[in-house]
């Protein structure tokens, strides 16, 4: 193999002094770019400690159980926070997988021409729209319907929405362009007809990695904390309408805690910091499982 | 023709009825996508341009006109983003370096997930860790570079007592868009061909040496698009910024060490936008597309940039 002398510099007749300045450069090269991965690994460090050590101080029934309704000082909890954490996730993936991967199918399997790079071209500005601009582009939408001022849950899903849709369809698409064309030709070679080939053949192989690629897009969006500040609000109780009046997600609960802090200061930081643990080990936890089901339900590879 | 040439591209002809509605459906998702970015811009424009005819007392913090507000708001976004690049970039190098060129194989997978993980955490949590972990920390080397390097324009100034500078938001930026770096480094770092590895260890050249003359003429162009896709995130990130940062309206300046400080577009969105109403709120949605177009336009470069590198790939 190439990698076993990398370290020591060659045994070439060069003049002394060469060679050791070159194994010099080499040493602190290794060590360098060693210590900056290590550099880079230790915001990591910190952050996860501080969430953990801090967020455990509140992480309690009480803070599963209870929303924030009359409460001042210490006690009280994420529970609306959460339940509306669920809702407008759940609208999200109602709104952007069917969009996002149908899309996928279409580049794949029907797009051709102008009409398919442009799809192309666009997802690709949609990945880089800041969420705060999605948030203003459903603030703008909806508040032609509902006036000005408006607050509501489907407007937030509808600006995380925008977000989501382009993770989907550029996982879908790299899934679909995995399956070997042999398993179409051999759909079409029974007469099956294209639309249930792709409904019975290749989206069905492909499954496992789509639904991967959706966990790696709720992961993405229900961290988002912007866009939902601007359209959904924020409230310190229990919201079960999507369609009416303010709804608070876990991380607008995390800033608003931050931002409205009442005279017991360590209460609410205790609490952005439960909230935050809570979130990221459900970030973590979605990321985990997104890679297992891409490894254990994959097609089996001959 | 190919095996499989007219699989996906489909043909019109003879096409069943199902498979014409199956194309229709489509279509449509593609369509949707596209009428989804028309809306954007359709709405942004047209709830944004109000606030360039305003005039003063209709725009926040008593602006009298959209540029006055906008000027230092963008300088402040680019300002921010371009040290977090500058931070960021190097360390990412290195980041992918080891992974792709030191670390075993075996650990490469688990390494790389890792530094992934930097890229889950949500903003808001980086916000609150560096408010109230990071800056802390900083403010005690800030009054020590103050003290000692003050004569440098950089560092001039009343150092603030908080941590809660540029240079600290920068930092924390740099933190966040470090994966994304990482990963395109890591991506281009392995695809240099064995060939020329191979070729520069022959010929006796050590690792570094062997990076510098192989992998990095291979990499430049992905290492530019990483760092651009970086830039473009690093602009539209809001809520670490928001929080870490204690904004001055209006300010426009180089120093990094203030207690005052330019604020960001992205930012100053978030501030104002919940207790926003009327003209104000115009404005800041015109903020947004403003904000909108200089991202869309650092995207834009870096996929150009890794398009001229690999034509058709």
């Amino acid at each position: 193999m190439a990698v076993i002398a990398l370290d020591r510099a060659p045994a070439i007749a060069l003049p002394r002094g060469i060679r050791r300045s070159r194994r010099t450069v080499n040493a602190t090269a290794t060590v360098a770019i060693t210590g900056l991965f290590v550099l880079a690994l230790v915001p990591l460090g910190s952050l996860l400690w501080t969430a953990a050590s801090r967020g455990l101080a509140r992480f309690d029934v009480e803070f599963f159980t209870n929303s924030m309704l009359g409460v001042v000082g210490g006690g009280g909890g994420a529970l609306h926070a959460i339940v509306g954490t669920g809702l407008i996730t759940g609208a999200t993936i109602l709104l952007s997988v069917p969009v996002g991967v149908t899309a996928a199918v279409y580049l794949v399997e029907y797009g051709r021409g102008w009409f398919k790079r442009t799809v192309t071209f666009l997802v690709d500005v949609m990945t880089g729209i800041p969420s705060i601009v999605a948030g203003l582009f459903a603030y703008a939408v909806f508040s032609l319907i509902l006036g000005p001022g408006m607050r509501s849950g489907v407007a937030g899903a509808l600006a995380l929405s925008l977000l989501m849709i382009p993770v989907v369809v550029r996982s879908s698409e790299e899934m679909l362009r995995l399956v070997p064309d042999e398993l179409r030709e051999a759909s079409y070679a029974l007469g099956v007809p294209k639309y249930r080939t792709i409904l019975k053949v290749v989206l069905p192989t492909s499954i496992s990695g789509i639904v991967a690629g959706v966990m790696i897009g709720i992961a993405r969006i229900v961290g988002e904390t912007a866009p939902l500040l601007l359209v959904a609000g924020y409230t310190d109780v229990m919201n079960y309408n999507l369609f009416s009046e303010r709804i608070t997600t876990l991380p607008v609960f995390i800033y608003s805690q931050w931002k409205n802090k009442g005279m017991d200061v360590a209460a609410y930081d205790d609490r952005a910091w439960t909230a935050a643990l809570v979130l990221i080990a459900f970030v973590l936890l979605l990321n985990l499982v997104s890679r297992l089901v891409a490894r254990l339900f994959a097609p089996k590879a001959r | 023709m190919a095996p499989g040439g007219s699989l996906r591209g489909g043909n019109k002809n003879g096409e069943r009825a199902g498979d014409r509605a199956a194309r229709s459906i489509a279509t449509a998702a593609g369509a949707t996508i596209l009428v989804a970015l028309a809306g954007v811009g359709i709405f942004l424009l047209a709830r944004g341009l109000p606030a360039l005819r305003a005039g003063e007392g209709d725009l926040p913090d008593g602006a009298t006109n959209f540029w006055q507000l906008a000027g230092p708001l963008a300088f402040g976004s680019i300002w921010a983003a371009a040290l977090a690049l500058l931070f960021a970039v190097p360390v990412a190098v290195a980041v992918a370096l080891f992974i792709t060129m030191y670390a075993p194989r075996r650990f490469a997978g688990p390494l790389g997930a890792i530094v992934d993980l930097l890229a889950a955490i949500p903003s808001v949590v980086y916000g609150l860790w560096g408010l109230m972990v990071f800056a802390p920390l900083t403010a005690g080397l800030y009054g020590w570079l103050g003290d000692r390097v003050g004569w440098f324009p950089l560092f001039a100034g009343k150092t603030s007592a908080t941590g809660r500078t540029i240079l600290t938001a920068a930092l924390v930026l740099a933190i966040m868009v470090l994966p994304i770096i990482a990963s395109v480094c890591r991506e281009v770092f392995i695809q240099t061909p064995t060939l020329s590895v191979e070729a520069a260890l022959a010929l006796g050249a050590t690792r570094w040496e062997m990076i510098r003359m192989a992998v990095f003429p291979f990499a430049r162009s992905g290492i530019v698009s990483g760092a651009m896709l970086g830039l473009g995130r690093a602009l539209g990130e809001t809520m670490a910024v928001a929080m870490v940062l204690s904004p001055t309206p209006f300010l426009m300046t180089f120093r990094l060490l203030n207690s005052t400080n330019p604020n960001t577009i992205a930012a100053s969105i978030a501030q104002n936008f919940p207790e926003a109403y009327g003209m104000e709120v115009n404005a800041l949605i015109g903020l947004g597309l403003l904000l909108f177009a200089i991202t869309f336009a650092v995207n834009y470069l870096a996929r150009r940039v890794v398009a001229r590198a690999h034509p058709g790939g």
